[in-house]
């Protein structure tokens, strides 16, 4: 195995000496890319929310829009993080089934799945869940309805400041709209093999 | 004279095949050229910023390659070298022997089709599923992609719907929505049931370690979700300097492939999952390839390293929107395949030797390029080294310029084909018997020739200073 890794930074090496002089980093302000749909005003929320349907996703500014949702398509049996439960219990009517661990072996029993994010980034809609701060992956996938529960002090204006909150999460995931393929003629079809519903939901 | 293989295999496609094809590409180009446009005052900076941080990258890999697997087993990963492509599939094979696993979900890695994982691993009683949609319908089908992005750009939703029945998956039903559940509902018991999930990575941050993957509809996700084993199968050319360049790249990728802001998930992964989350890998490899990479690297045409495989070049090129993906006979299509194909070809580079020659040097692949990457320059370059090597593909479809060169080698035959020239002058302008040349010629005059008339001014011609006049 190591000598695999030898030849290859060998061949490397040998293949790089032979240049005069090799191309500069070119400096860079990450402003720059920064794209006119960038939100400049203060709402933030209200940018994410408009970015987020251009994608086809659905915010929501309260925990009773989202059960009248849920209730409005007979979605009622579904999965919660269980640090985020206790605080959404109440909204919930008598005729939900919500679960707080999410078993694997039914995960098509589950027609929504609410998890915490971690942010938001205004400019492109796009929800950031971290591996630590989602309790489970696959609840935050798997079911139907994801709804990614988060506060406004957690969205950020553009994507270039995003990247600079990543930390040190071992795997964190910008979710942007539904899962989503034209893979057949072109045509676009939502929920492939993640949700055909992406929920933003706004705690505060 | 041989015609080139590319318009032979033109010649057979089914009209509503290129109509297909044609349809695509166009649309999405002119998609990526208005989001671009509308969402940035220069885009083209962009493009070259982003090529200048690549290039940069191609050419201090033996400083960044070591900078990255430090940081990668930092984070917890255990970082592998494959030289050649049956080492790459080895590795994978081995990890799997270790770990007792026979099932695998693949993501859309393009390393694993250039270097024939599926087909290894099958033979050797592993099951390697393709999870994109497309792949996925590319391999119950026994075909192969298309275009890198879109690898069922060549087929018919009715195509589909018969693959799907003959693979048990449901009635005949010719509706993409219907094929798409069909294939989540069949797929999720596969991801669910699999032991290794495999990536490949469109980015590895060397500031962080991280690889970055983006996918539309979830795939990825899913297999690092269900699966408790992930390997990433890497090119040693992905990586770039710092995290805050994916911002750069994120941007036009997304915009580039598909006319997209972002992909719907970009996954930053790290390492193996955090000990609280219940679902994902708590084991990552990640697999660094050469595969003649190094090779390229060492020749004229390094600026190829720096793709980041989004297919705009093949969405735009007139060729490849006539003559489709499987016309190249590689893993890779379009413009860029025209140049990377015949390089990874390594020392069979005589048997792609004709790809460089399918194209009209037009420039198109370039100007949309994301990276900026020269390709009408790499294909001269490699038109140059395919009549250097004698490869015979190199001259199909040229026409032999063997009187031309006679000619234009000997002063006296060329002095006198000049003057000869004249003769023309007592033809009539429609003489060409060629419907072709006689639709120009029919409504207008030639010049007069005047052959060798400027060679016997130039030796006649007055010394400097003379004939001025008054000054």
């Amino acid at each position: 195995m190591s000598s695999s890794r030898d030849l290859i930074l060998g061949r490397v090496r040998d293949a790089l000496a032979a240049l005069p002089k090799r191309a500069p980093l070119p400096e860079w302000d990450p402003a720059g890319a920064r794209s006119t749909v960038a939100p400049s005003g203060a709402d933030l929320w209200q940018a994410f929310s408009a970015r987020l349907r251009a994608v086809n996703g659905t915010p929501l500014a309260s925990v009773a829009e989202l059960v009248a949702l849920l209730e409005s398509k007979g979605w009622r049996h579904g999965y919660c993080d269980p640090t985020l439960w206790p605080a959404l219990k109440a909204a919930f009517p008598a005729g939900f089934t919500v679960e707080t661990e999410f078993d694997r072996s039914r995960v098509d029993d589950y027609q929504f799945g609410i998890t915490v994010a971690d942010g938001a980034i205004a400019e492109t809609g796009t929800l950031v869940l971290s591996d630590r701060g989602t309790a489970s992956r696959l609840a935050a996938l798997a079911p139907w309805v994801h709804v990614a529960a988060i506060r406004h002090a957690q969205i950020v204006p553009d994507l270039g400041s995003a990247l600079t909150l990543l930390g040190d999460d071992p795997n964190v995931i910008w979710v942007t709209g539904p899962s989503k393929t034209a893979d057949v003629e072109g045509i676009l079809i939502e929920g492939v093999h993640g949700p055909g519903m992406q929920v933003a939901l706004l705690l505060d | 004279m041989a015609r080139q293989p590319i318009d032979q295999f033109v010649e057979r496609i089914a009209s509503e095949k290129r109509a297909s094809v044609y349809l695509g590409t166009k649309t999405t180009h002119e998609k990526r050229e208005k989001l671009l446009h509308d969402h940035y005052a220069d885009p083209d900076a962009l493009r070259r910023l982003a090529g200048g941080i690549k290039q940069h990258v191609v050419e201090n890999l033996d400083t960044y390659l070591p900078r990255v697997e430090a940081k990668l087993k930092a984070n917890g990963a255990q970082v592998h070298w494959a030289a050649t492509a049956e080492e790459a599939c080895a590795t994978v094979h081995g990890i799997m022997t270790a770990r007792g696993a026979t099932k695998i979900v693949k993501a859309k890695t393009m390393v694993s089709e250039e270097i024939g994982l599926a087909e290894y691993l099958g033979s050797r009683g592993i099951e390697s599923l393709e999870t994109d949609l497309g792949e996925f319908i590319v391999q119950i089908d026994h075909d192969h992609p298309s275009h890198i992005v879109r690898p069922i750009i060549h087929k018919s939703r009715r195509e589909i719907a018969k693959s799907f029945e003959r693979e048990g998956l449901g009635d005949y039903n010719d509706d993409p929505g219907t094929i798409t559940r069909r294939a989540r509902a069949f797929l999720r018991k596969k991801f669910l049931q699999a032991d290794v999930g495999i990536t490949g990575a469109n980015f590895v941050s060397a500031e962080s370690g991280r690889l970055v993957i983006v996918t539309n509809e979830g795939n990825s996700r899913f297999s690092l979700a269900a699966t408790k084993c992930h390997i990433a199968l890497i090119g040693i050319e992905k990586v770039v300097p710092r995290d805050r360049d994916l911002g750069l790249f994120l941007n036009l990728l997304a915009r580039s492939a598909t006319a997209q802001q972002l992909t719907v998930y970009t996954e930053f992964i790290s390492g193996p999952k955090s000990p609280a989350q219940p679902d994902g890998p708590e084991e990552m490899h990640v697999i660094f390839v050469d595969n003649q990479r190094t090779e390229v690297l060492a020749s004229e045409c390094r600026e190829i390293l720096r793709c980041i495989r989004c297919g705009a070049c093949m969405n735009v090129c007139p060729v490849y929107r006539q003559a489709s993906g499987h016309a190249y006979r590689s893993v890779y299509p379009g413009p860029v395949g025209a140049v990377l194909s015949p390089l990874l070809a390594g020392e069979r580079f005589a048997e792609k030797a004709d790809l460089p020659k399918a194209s009209s040097l037009c420039g198109a692949c370039n100007e949309v390029c994301p990276v900026d990457i020269p390709i009408p320059d790499l294909l001269l370059r490699l038109r140059d080294k395919g009549k250097r090597e004698h490869a015979p593909l190199a001259s199909a479809g040229t026409p032999s310029l063997g009187g031309w060169a006679v000619m234009a080698s000997k002063p006296v035959l060329w002095k006198t084909a000049l003057s000869a020239g004249k003769l023309m002058n007592l033809l009539p302008a429609n003489w060409i018997p060629m419907a072709a040349a006689k639709a120009w010629t029919d409504t207008r005059t030639l010049p007069t020739w005047r052959g060798g008339e400027f060679r016997s001014w130039m030796k006649h011609r007055p010394a400097k200073g003379e004939g001025k006049g008054k000054s």
